[in-house]
């Protein structure tokens, strides 16, 4: 096995596989999101694994050639972006709650069935900034130039 | 908005609007410096209304306790609030002109205010777990701030201080695992009454003290756990370090350890021993450390190793007097040692070094400076009108009192030495002729000079918190909350709606059942 | 208690780890086993044999579940964890780009 570079990613067979493995695991990631309604701490889950995804590409490509290909600042700009969009899964919630109990429920307009859509969406939501946090981290880190004597 | 939440609050929102300011080239040190005075006004206002051997208590989202996390505020908190944000106020007002010098100041203004966000969030926290995540956010901040200059021994010192200080959260984490696993519960009051019944977890209580005085010990940097805190603290940006020294290491260890000895596990004759042992060490090996140093901020840094044995030692002995002595000691000793380490950052500030061995003769160009480290260092000392010598004379007596004259002598011969540290650095720093070395050199600006001075004068009046009239308000009823033992259970108990208390119900509620027991 | 006693060995695997080893990757290392070995003790600790997971369906009762608080609590704590590692890798980044080398025995604040 010739040597390589720091940061030019590891050999063929595992950079092969890494591109067949990447989308499955990103799938099994969002699958676990989706379904966590019904598991304890299920988007976390989901995030973590999502997240891993991502690092595997990193790890398997070097971080020279995800320089290239995956944006630096997305990550952290999707982490930032989070906070407004779990506040209005919560307002959303709030008036879920206020038409349930308000006398508008009586008049056809039912927003029961709502609740476990904004409870998909809020896990989704936590998914999303677990991943880009961890793959924030994770870059960051990477992109520290290391090899400067 | 409930008091207490508002304090957590204000500090948590303050540091995350730090960034959004950072654009402006004055608004961080500003937005942080106002945020800093509106807890220090709050903090005193927790203090007025905290009643007389009662609590103040807020149930987060409206939960009753046990379930739902609660803030409790008694006379410990009250102390231990107005401490923190007075010397939180008085860094980032030093730090305004201080932390110019580092790009992205920001960053700083952030950290130091979420620091303060976990000490103030440390004090009010009614449950461990609660507890521990607010320690944490405190810690961590603390790690980035030591390391902020990222100078190669900035950093070393930095992973030191994260590597122990992760290895102590893990140790308390596993005293809590424990108690969870006999209690069923993380309310501390409920904690308390649960072991109080007698029948969970007694066996091992004393078990989990132990891991708890190490866990703690080891954030509070008593002696066998000590080798981080002369790195750390000498290596932080001035003002951090005065924060470290004078408050940090005091909220994050001795104010969590007095928490969970005094009124969650309950003081016993061995705990008792333990910690005057530790006090004692700590107390002698500090200062003994601090004689050869020639880093000025090391020796500040091991003297605070010194006199936080104090303050531990007054706590192990558990009378009134010595609890009393330990808590003013507590207060002075954040108000002279952050004087101390701004002092030595002024010095560095002006003349851009630490050694002793360099300086010389800094007395007439920086007067305020001079002065105000010479307040700080006579009270230190332990000198008769200043601060330092009414809490250091109340913890001698107490030892006495308790018939322990071993401790009282130690105690009398490391003030002795302290004396000659501290004269020590005065004569090396700004004694003597200046030469011709000194000419570039000018005082430091206003707002430090403002905080400076604001602390030397805390120095000169704080002895009157030794009045019985004046210090009994504050001082006494900290000390009073700790010795109720398990009087603190019982007052969140009551604070909590009837019938809503469905935890433990402690020795009466047992003997209740007992009898029930009996008589079906 | 077999479990226990294994949770408690690997806790001491961790602080052997964090104490001896002379490379600040294996030092951040041993720090994330001994907390993975606390937060494996506080999950054992709420679990009932044959216990299933903490979710509120309608036909079960509360004794037939695993303590759901310790899995909150240790959750929180592999957020800190991670935070720890990543803080801790960052200065060590820092340190290997000053010194060359991850070596503490080359490092003078380190070296006791």
């Amino acid at each position: 096995m010739r040597d390589r570079r720091p940061g030019e990613g590891m050999t063929l067979t595992v950079r092969t596989i890494t591109r067949l493995t990447a989308g499955l695991i990103l799938l099994f990631g969002f699958s676990i999101a989706i379904e966590a309604h019904g598991a304890p701490g299920g988007g976390f889950a989901g995030g973590v694994i999502i997240a891993l995804a991502f690092i595997h590409l990193i790890l398997g490509f070097g971080k020279r050639a995800c320089r290239r290909n995956l944006s630096r600042t997305f990550p952290s700009f999707a982490a930032r972006l989070d906070a407004p969009l779990l506040i209005s899964v919560a307002m959303a919630a709030l008036l879920c709650a206020f038409t349930a109990h308000s006398a508008l429920a009586g008049r056809g307009l039912d927003m029961e069935p709502y609740g476990a859509l904004l409870e998909e969406a809020l896990q989704l939501f936590v998914a999303v900034t677990v991943a880009a946090g961890l793959v924030a981290i994770f870059s960051g880190l990477a992109a520290m130039r290391i090899d400067r004597r | 908005m409930d008091i207490l939440l508002s304090v957590v609050a204000v500090s948590l929102g303050a540091a995350f609007a730090v960034p959004l300011a950072a654009r402006r080239r004055r608004a961080p040190a500003a937005l942080a410096a106002g945020a800093a005075f509106l807890l220090l006004c709050l903090s005193a206002a927790v203090a007025a209304r905290v009643p007389r051997g009662g609590i103040l208590l807020h149930r987060a989202g409206g939960w009753p306790p046990p379930f739902g996390v609660v803030l409790v505020a008694d006379g410990l908190s009250a102390v231990m609030l107005v401490t923190i944000n007075a010397a939180v106020f008085l860094a980032a007002l030093y730090s305004s002109e201080y932390a110019r010098r580092y790009t992205g100041e920001w960053r700083f203004f952030t950290l130091l205010l979420l620091m303060a966000a976990g000490m103030n969030g440390v004090v009010l926290a009614g449950d461990l777990f609660n507890l521990l995540v607010f320690v944490e956010i405190a810690a961590f901040s603390a790690y980035a701030l030591v390391a902020f200059g990222t100078a190669s021994e900035e950093l070393e010192a930095s992973f030191k201080y994260a590597v122990l200080g992760i290895l102590s959260t893990n140790f308390v984490l596993f005293g809590i695992a424990l108690i969870y696993g006999s209690c069923s519960t993380l309310n501390m009051a409920d904690i308390s009454l649960a072991l109080a019944d007698g029948r969970r977890g007694a066996g091992y209580a004393g078990f989990v003290a132990a891991v708890f005085v190490f866990g703690f010990g080891l954030k509070s940097a008593l002696v066998p756990f000590h080798a981080w805190l002369p790195d750390a603290h000498s290596s932080a940006p001035a003002p951090v370090s005065a924060l470290l020294s004078g408050v940090l290491i005091k909220t994050l260890g001795v104010y969590a350890l007095a928490r969970v000895l005094f009124n969650v596990v309950g003081m016993t004759p061995a705990a008792s021993r333990l910690l005057m042992a530790l006090g004692g060490l700590s107390m002698a090996a500090g200062a003994a450390l601090a004689l050869g140093q020639w880093d000025m901020k090391r020796l500040l840094a091991y003297s605070s190793i010194s006199q936080v044995g104090y303050i531990v030692l007054g706590l192990g002995l558990g009378t009134p007097l010595g609890v009393a002595g330990a808590l003013f000691h507590l207060v002075n000793h954040s108000v002279f040692k952050s004087l101390l380490f701004l002092n030595a950052g002024a010095v560095e500030h002006a003349t851009g070094m630490r050694d002793l061995r360099r300086m010389g003769g800094l007395g007439g160009r920086m007067p305020v400076t001079a002065a105000t480290s010479m307040i700080a260092s006579l009270s230190i000392a332990g000198l008769p009108p200043l601060s330092g010598f009414w809490s250091k004379l109340a913890i001698v007596a107490a030892c006495v009192g308790a018939g322990r004259p071993g401790y009282a002598a130690l105690a009398v011969l490391v003030s002795v030495l302290t004396l000659a540290i501290v004269m020590r650095l005065q004569r090396y720093a700004f004694f003597g002729e200046p030469g011709g070395r000194w000419d570039g050199v000018g005082e430091v600006p206003a707002p430090m000079r403002i905080a400076m001075c604001a602390l030397a004068l805390a120095c000169l009046l704080g002895g009157l918190l030794a009045i019985p009239t004046v210090g009994g308000r504050f001082i006494g009823r900290g000390a009073e909350a700790l010795l109720a033992g398990g009087g603190y259970a019982e007052k969140v108990r009551a604070a909590a709606p009837e019938g809503a208390w469905c935890g433990s119900r402690g020795g009466a509620g047992a003997a209740r059942r007992a009898s029930a027991r009996g008589g079906g | 208690m077999t479990a226990y006693l294994l949770a408690s060995l690997l806790f001491l695997v961790g602080i052997y780890s964090a104490a001896t080893k002379r490379n600040l990757i294996k030092i951040i290392i041993g720090l994330g086993i001994s907390g993975y070995a606390i937060n494996l003790f506080f999950v054992l600790l709420g679990y009932r044999a044959g216990g299933r997971a903490p979710i509120f369906p309608e036909a079960l009762a509360a004794g037939e579940m695993v303590d759901p608080l310790p899995q909150a609590l240790v959750l929180m704590f592999i957020v800190v964890g991670l935070g720890a590692t990543s803080l801790l890798s960052a200065l060590a980044v820092r340190l290997y780009e000053k010194h060359g080398t991850f070596d503490v025995r080359r490092m003078r604040r380190l070296r006791g």
